[in-house]
């Protein structure tokens, strides 16, 4: 059997069916990530016991006694995500050495559908950036071409998918950190709706931005992850408690009589044509599946990304604040306390940390906090006004993922300004709280992958998984892979 | 120059104390009485071993989330409806940033701008009259969670801190005054009357050796001077662990600050609020902290927490939990048991146990003033002696009513019923047989007057004195009365000598 081609869903099939054991599904990825981790840096920690997780799982299913809907499918997991015994390092050295001693809520509902960790993915430090070049442990290379970017900050989630190092992995997205690296790295990611994945474990960027979910290979793959880890969480106050459907059942609905409104400032100057043209393409393809297409306007984007610098920091400021030096972390040698703190956070922290805490310290200082954090959550309301209003008359919204393909590493490092013009088309999402996907949709001439954004209503995930399928049923992007690791030939 | 700056301060020396109005305000931490704690499943349970009561959550390990302890806010309500406070039908929390080892995410949960309870007030009073009755406006309380506890090595040998984080995330609620008191007499009686409040109604056990109690004091002074009313800069006491230390270093520091300003002069708005603390055994209040270092705990909403509303029926239904309170069962014992108000206010004080156990044994010995004269004196002697609570003492009501009911029909003389009582204590026995064992018999006619004729027989020249008018001199042959027959009864010794003597 030949695992290179088989995504989530069809793995799952084929072992439940039995024509492949768990062993030698997790014993192929295994191999591919070290043949491959080398060069991609994706991975920063491998699971030492999901080899010993697979066989009991085929002891279990050669037994006759009942498996998880996910038995045997091996996860990639995002740094930032606790994991029980597995260091967690969110990418920072502050957290080096940090072994959680419980799992996140998604990665407890992943093991006990039977799904293996297989690893913890390399991200921006604490989920800060856009290109994964931020991470302590070194930068994320981009399976399509290795001088680029992945995107970030979930880059090690999005480039070991596309370079067939893992057939899911779990990211978080706060400002567009699962969707803009699918883009570049040609895979399929969601964010679902703010409150529909509990966020317990997951290591706090922006706590009312972020959101964990699903990157695969394909719209269907997402939808069978997303069945299983969302829902609502007793630890997490904010978990929404709407009932959650099984996504992959609404997967094969055709698009007739579907309303797409496609976002008129989403194409404004910034963005790259050969994208945008892409972009006019794939609209063309969801009209010939029966959507009917149409202009919208959410007037408020422009002011998305200065909404989101001030709301994220602000936030990042505070969840941040725990790691000084007392418990968990690293801690700089220093003879008295106020050293200390200074000292570990000094070392302890990369330039991007530093850089934003000092941001929404400053934001939430006396005297500033009415000029700017509660002038953002004003904005942000006004935004997500924009959406409701735009769901009135459409079902989902339409652009691209990013203004552009993946960047090359190193490009944007001396303009941090330009790096956060990546989030323009993504951060909205997240301040609304809205669902978004982002599938791939052509490849640039160059050879760098193009992603497409669908946004929907709160908790309307199941529509943008269906017309995410359905795009994919009469499309080859998300199946291309990226020639420097298409794995053996058939 | 320096001759006006003279005259001034001989101005200001000439002004007396009592030109002076005190002007305090409290705020007390309440530890509330739940089983865990605000944001976790953790035990709230004081005196276990550090770090033992502690999980993800209170010791903020990285991605771990707060989920509020609704049992918390039930209290907290509950304890806002006893202060009168307005209910906030929308309450949200707020993130108080500060770094300090001991509080573990770096900030702590608090709620800022929209606390569970609003204004209120609490009427206090003296028993005795030291001040006229006032009402104390409150400002506010709201909840919050305690931070952990850091052990320093005091040895001076440079050892390493330590920090225990059990108590870290313990609901707490905060209580605000306006400053509405005019004096540390006044401040202690409003602690003990709102400590008196919440122990009545269950929301805290209010021991303040276990910090489930702590106030801290601010006060400054407004004088009459020149013609205007000057006020002197504001200064926090803070940690008072026990309502002695808050009246005495209040009134210290009332001192204080007058002495100061007759040497100085110095207004509020020459000085920013100082911070200082009580040293118990020297007596005074020294500076911790110049000024409030100009703390900006960058206030905003927890993004990890959703507010909370609260409907009229929850607020009805906690208010229904809510029994009489203090205030009321002291009009109450003074109204419906004739109490004289410092009666009243000792059984009252005591806590609602001691209240039903007078009511109870009134109620059937039929003299209230007797019960509480005896529950007053007696019971609470022993409670004090032992240290026990009222619900440990060995008397049941029905018992001591019993007691009682043979003191009131003049059965047993007073020094006789108290040797019963300690006889009941000591042995658990019921009245009959603690008399029983006592040997104690009533005195029949016949031999209380052969008793008296004896007396007066041996003791002529007695009988002579009180014959020729010195009628007091009875009570000496009343005390030899003893000796013959324990059990004779000295009033009726007394009578039947008289009537002898032809008196
Ligand atoms: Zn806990």
């Amino acid at each position: 059997m030949e695992i290179s081609n088989l995504g989530a869903s069809e793995l799952v099939s084929h072992l439940s069916a039995g024509h492949l054991t768990a062993v030698d599904c997790i014993q192929y990825f295994l191999q591919r990530i070290e043949q491959t981790n080398q060069s991609l840096n994706a991975f920063v920690n491998i699971s030492d016991t999901a080899l010993q997780r697979a066989r009991e799982i085929d002891a279990r299913r050669a037994s006759g006694k009942p498996v998880g809907p996910l038995a045997g499918l091996p996860i990639a997991v995002k740094d930032g995500i606790c994991t029980s015994g597995l260091k967690t390092t969110a990418g920072s050295k502050m957290l080096e050495q940090f072994v959680p001693p419980y799992d996140a809520t998604i990665v407890r509902r992943l093991i006990d559908a039977d799904g293996i960790v297989i690893g913890k993915t390399n991200m921006d430090e604490f989920a800060m950036g856009s290109s994964t070049e931020h991470s302590h442990f070194g930068a994320v290379k981009n399976p399509w071409s290795l001088d680029r970017v992945p995107g970030g900050s979930s880059g090690g989630s999005a480039a070991c998918v596309a370079a067939d190092m893992s057939p899911v992995a779990i990211g978080s997205d706060t400002g567009g950190s699962i969707r803009q690296p699918a883009s570049f790295c040609g895979i399929t990611g969601l964010k679902p709706t703010y409150g529909r994945v509990s966020r317990y474990g997951l290591i706090a960027f922006a706590s009312s931005l972020d959101q964990i979910g699903p990157m695969t290979r394909t719209a269907k793959d997402s939808a069978l992850i997303l069945s299983v880890i969302a829902g609502h969480d007793v630890k997490d106050s904010t978990s929404a408690k709407n009932d959650v459907p099984d996504f992959t059942r609404s997967l094969e609905k055709p698009l007739t009589g579907v309303r797409i409104g496609i976002c008129r400032e989403h194409f404004d100057e910034g963005l790259d044509p050969e994208v945008e043209s892409c972009v006019r393409e794939a609209t063309k393809v969801l009209e010939s599946l029966g959507a009917a297409t149409c202009e919208i306007h959410l007037p408020h984007t422009p002011y998305a990304v200065a909404t989101y610098y001030v709301v994220a920091p602000c936030e990042a400021s505070s969840n941040l604040a725990r790691y000084d030096g007392v418990r968990y972390t690293y801690r700089a040698a220093a003879t008295d306390l106020e050293q200390m703190y200074c000292q570990t956070r000094a070392a302890g922290f990369g330039d991007e940390v530093k850089q934003r805490i000092m941001l929404g310290t400053y934001a939430l200082s006396s005297g500033y906090y009415d000029a700017f954090y509660l002038k953002a959550s004003r904005v942000r309301r006004m935004i997500k006004h924009d959406y409701d209003q735009a769901f009135g008359e459409v079902d989902l919204i339409l652009g691209p993922t990013s203004p552009t393909t993946a960047f090359s590493i190193g490009e944007h490092s001396h303009n941090p300004l330009a790096m956060y013009l990546a989030d323009i088309y993504t951060v909205s999402a997240n301040l609304a709280g809205v669902p978004a996907i982002s599938i791939p949709a052509g490849i640039s001439a160059s050879g760098l992958p193009i992603g497409l954004q669908l946004q929907a209503r709160s908790f309307d995930e199941g529509a943008l998984l269906q017309a995410a399928h359905q795009f994919q049923s009469v499309t080859g992007w998300h199946a291309t892979k990226p020639p420097l690791y298409q794995g053996p030939q058939t | 120059m320096n001759s006006v700056n003279e005259s001034a301060k001989e101005a200001r020396a000439r002004v007396g104390f009592d030109q002076v109005t005190v002007v305090i305000g409290m705020e007390v931490h309440v530890q509330l009485a739940t089983q865990s704690k605000l944001f976790c499943s953790c035990s709230t349970q004081f005196g276990a071993p550090p770090n033992t009561q502690t999980c993800e959550v209170c010791t903020g390990m990285p991605g771990s989330l707060p989920v509020i302890n609704n049992q918390a806010l039930q209290l907290a309500i509950k304890t806002g409806l006893a202060l009168n406070c307005e209910i906030a039908r929308s309450t949200k929390w707020d993130r108080k940033n500060y770094f300090y080892p001991d509080l573990p995410k770096g900030y702590q949960i608090s709620q800022f701008d929209k606390p569970i309870c609003g204004k209120g007030y609490l009427d206090i009073a003296d028993a005795n009259g030291a001040f006229e009755p006032r009402r104390v406006r409150l400002e506010r309380a709201h909840l919050e969670e305690d931070a952990g506890k850091s052990i320093h090595d005091e040895s001076s040998r440079g050892g390493n801190s330590k920090i225990d984080l059990n108590r870290t995330g313990t609901p707490l609620l905060e209580i605000v005054t306006k400053p509405d008191m005019r004096s540390a007499a006044e401040a202690r009686a409003f602690l003990t009357e709102l400590k008196l409040i919440l122990v009545y109604i269950g929301v805290s056990d209010c021991n303040m050796q276990q910090g489930s109690l702590r106030c801290d004091g601010n006060i400054n002074l407004h004088i009459e001077f020149g013609g205007q009313t000057i006020a002197t800069p504001i200064v926090e006491i803070k940690n008072l662990n026990s309502f002695r230390a808050a009246e005495r270093s209040l009134t210290y520091e009332a001192r204080r600050q007058f002495d100061l300003w007759q040497q100085c002069g110095l207004t509020i708005d020459d000085s920013p609020k100082q911070t200082r603390g009580w040293n118990d055994a020297q007596q005074v209040t020294t500076m911790q902290r110049e000024k409030e270092e100009s703390a900006d705990y960058r206030y905003f909403p927890d993004p990890d927490l959703i507010a909370v509303s609260t409907s009229e029926e929850e607020i009805a239904a906690i208010e229904e939990q809510i029994d009489r309170l203090p205030a009321i069962w002291r009009e109450h014992l003074s109204e419906v048991y004739n109490l004289k108000p410092y009666d009243a206010d000792v059984i009252v004080s005591q806590g609602r146990g001691l209240v039903d156990y007078f009511r109870e044994v009134a109620d059937q010995c039929g003299d209230s003033r007797i019960a509480s004269n005896w529950i007053g004196q007696e019971v609470l002697r022993y409670l004090n002696e032992s240290g026990l609570e009222i619900d440990r003492y060995p008397v049941a009501p029905r018992q001591m009513a019993e007691l009682l009911k043979r003191v009131v029909s003049n059965q047993l003389e007073q020094t006789r019923a108290k040797e019963v009582l300690n006889e009941m204590v000591a042995s658990q026995l019921s009245v009959a047989a603690a008399i029983e064992k006592l040997g104690i018999k009533a005195v029949d006619h016949d031999e209380l007057k052969s008793i008296c004729q004896q007396l007066i027989d041996e003791h002529p020249e007695v009988a002579k004195q009180i014959q020729d008018g010195n009628i007091k001199a009875v009570g000496r042959l009343v005390g030899k009365a003893r000796k013959l027959n324990p059990n004779a009864n000295p009033g009726l010794v007394k009578d039947m000598i008289l009537k002898f003597l032809g008196i």
